[in-house]
């Protein structure tokens, strides 16, 4: 899956699993008024796992096809 | 709307990692194919994304978003009807032209099946209409952050603008491309939450039905049957073949901003594949779009609460509306990669076709690679500063979607005419190209003459561009066979792998069935109708 020397998968996997902790740190210490918005659902962890999940995976693919080639 | 630290940490992320990408592939643009066509070889998971990217630019997300609290579901068919079929086809019966012979660019197919003189009308028209989208996308962007963060208008097209420059300026294609896919994730998990929140909102799928303005809204196919019903005041003969045909596979199959991502896929099965992976995320974006559009109009029938008297503030005002610091910067960032994606497909399509199909052929030919490649990045650069330019004339039009299609149906409806008959019937002549095409354009300019005048009058814009395509289509299609007809065949010898008859069929036998770009498309159908169904 390397073309041309980088593999997208690497930087998708960093992006993501970076917003995925932004979320979720702020969503657990931020005011829980600003959750009114989203009908009271604490929204920043939820989507924030879910964020941090993608990455994670797009980031070990990356990995795992970076040591094969080796 | 009111952002926090968080909200800015996350955009800046943001623009660190598409400029990282950038920088990253710096060193490998040694030859013009590496900066063009990415040196064909680019994976078609990778190619399927950025073609689907390519096509989500702001306009087209913020646009049907607010043409679905105008008009309700009947906004689906841009996807269901228009675009499923569309790339299916040209998945499966085009992309082996495009590929197989070797082109790179659009035009110059045109110059191997017709002649220069066809080649060089569609490289100028698609030039001038790639610089013309472009500068529509900024506009839109830079509207958006100007109403809802009072961001000043000028600093955030030209900021933006230039993060789109210097990453295709230092990675060509390829950067425009890696950065699409990154740019489709952020675009699904920046409006997903919206959809999940809006419909709690409303109280689920009857909740919203129950709380639209009108029982047209609900339904995408109940009620097209004559013009007067629906919302868009167009009946079924002006939507089936006016969008669903020739708009549709005049943009998909013909518009170079989405066939280069399929230029550059390693091989031909990646490359019939491209639109059929982009087709999979497109049928369902609906969710993403429609269905804020649709929560919008149902929170606020009267757009006085959220929408401010302007269906264009659909997507914006929901995002103000349920998103909380930190998932906002997330859904901000979403609507700049949607931008920035849009954008990038109009400039490297652009710079390709000025640098090949104008510049090498008509002002400078026979110099070392080396100077086109140069030539490529100041294309850019010079795509980007007039796109801003033209931000600020559209500034004048106030309705931005129909504006948009309205140059579709001036150039990419009858281009589908000349390649419909070039590409399927082996004795269209040399010459009947480069008529047919012209006299397409100028039925498109009469057409849009009449109607400007009122002589010819419509219930709304988009009617009057969808009949426009038709005419440009037809006039195209019929000019193109009279002038057949009184003109020299081409010897068929030259039109191995330009045309059906004669090019030999791609053997995708050994494939497995899944990767067949066959019943991958008749998969693609099958679930598309279904969604048809149950949105009746």
């Amino acid at each position: 899956m390397k073309t041309m020397g980088l593999d997208i998968r690497l930087p998708i996997g960093i992006i993501f699993t970076i917003y995925g902790a932004i979320l979720i740190i702020y969503g657990a210490v931020a005011d829980p008024a600003i959750f009114v918005n989203s009908l009271g659902v604490n929204i920043d962890i939820w989507w924030g796992a879910a964020m941090l999940i993608f990455g994670l995976v797009m980031g070990t693919l990356a990995f795992k096809a970076s040591h094969r080639k080796v | 709307m009111h952002l926090h630290f968080v909200d800015y940490a996350i955009i800046v992320i943001y623009f660190v990692f598409v400029l990282g990408i950038g920088f990253a592939l710096r060193g490998r643009m040694k030859t013009s194919d590496d900066f063009f066509l990415s040196g064909r070889s680019i994976p078609g998971w990778i190619t399927g994304l950025a073609f689907m990217s390519a096509n989500l630019g702001a306009l087209e997300v913020m646009g049907h978003a607010a043409n679905a609290a105008k008009y309700g579901m009947f906004v689906n068919h841009f996807y269901w009807l228009a675009a499923m079929p569309a790339m299916c086809f040209v998945g499966v019966f085009m992309m082996p032209f495009y590929y197989g012979s070797k082109v790179r660019s659009v035009p110059e197919y045109l110059r191997k099946r017709y002649d220069e003189k066809t080649r060089t009308l569609n490289a100028l028209s698609f030039a001038l209409m790639t610089l013309l989208v472009s500068g529509i996308d900024l506009y839109a962007m830079a509207i958006l952050f100007q109403r809802l963060l009072n961001w000043p208008f000028t600093a955030c097209v030209v900021a933006s603008a230039a993060v789109v420059a210097i990453y295709i300026y230092l990675g060509g294609l390829t950067s425009s491309i890696y950065n699409e896919v990154l740019q489709f994730f952020l675009i699904v998990f920046g409006f997903l939450p919206l959809a999940i929140l809006g419909l709690k909102a409303v109280g689920g799928f009857a909740g919203l039905t129950a709380k639209l303005p009108n029982p047209g809204y609900a339904h995408t196919w109940k009620y097209i049957w004559h013009a007067s019903q629906n919302p868009m005041g167009i009946n079924w003969f002006g939507t089936i073949f006016g969008l669903g045909f020739v708009l549709s596979f005049g943009y998909w199959c013909t518009d170079f901003l989405v066939v280069q991502r399929g230029l550059a896929a390693r091989d031909m099965p990646s490359a019939q594949r491209t639109p059929l992976i982009a087709a999979v995320p497109k049928m369902f974006f609906p969710l993403m779009v429609v269905l804020p559009g649709l929560v919008a109009i149902a929170l606020d029938p009267h757009l006085t609460k959220y929408l401010n008297g302007r269906y264009d503030n659909a997507l914006p005002a929901m995002l103000g509306k349920f998103y909380p610091s930190g998932l906002l910067g997330i859904g901000l960032t979403a609507l700049l990669a949607s931008f920035m994606s849009g954008m990038a497909g109009n400039v490297t399509a652009f710079n390709t076709v000025w640098t090949f199909d104008i510049y090498q052929t008509h002002v400078n030919p026979g110099k070392p690679d080396r100077h086109y490649l140069n030539m490529g990045r100041f294309a850019t650069v010079f795509a980007v500063a007039v796109g801003i330019a033209t931000a600020f004339i559209v500034l004048r039009f106030n309705n931005l979607m129909d504006y948009l299609q309205l140059l579709f149906a001036f150039f990419n409806a009858p281009l589908f005419g000349t390649f419909l008959l070039g590409m399927f019937w082996k004795r269209t002549s040399a010459h009947s190209g480069f008529w047919g095409l012209l006299c397409g354009i100028l039925a498109a300019a009469t057409h849009y003459t009449l109607y400007h005048y009122h002589v010819i009058l419509y219930p709304s814009d988009m009617a009057a561009n969808f009949y426009q395509a038709i005419w440009a289509f037809s006039v195209c299609v019929v000019v193109t066979l009279v002038v057949t007809m009184f003109t020299e065949p081409r010897k068929e010898e030259e039109l191995v792998g330009l045309v059906y008859s004669l090019t030999p069929k791609p053997r995708n036998q050994d494939l497995p069935w899944y990767e067949r770009p066959g019943i991958l498309a008749i998969c693609i159908l099958a679930l598309c109708a279904v969604l048809n169904i149950i949105f009746w």
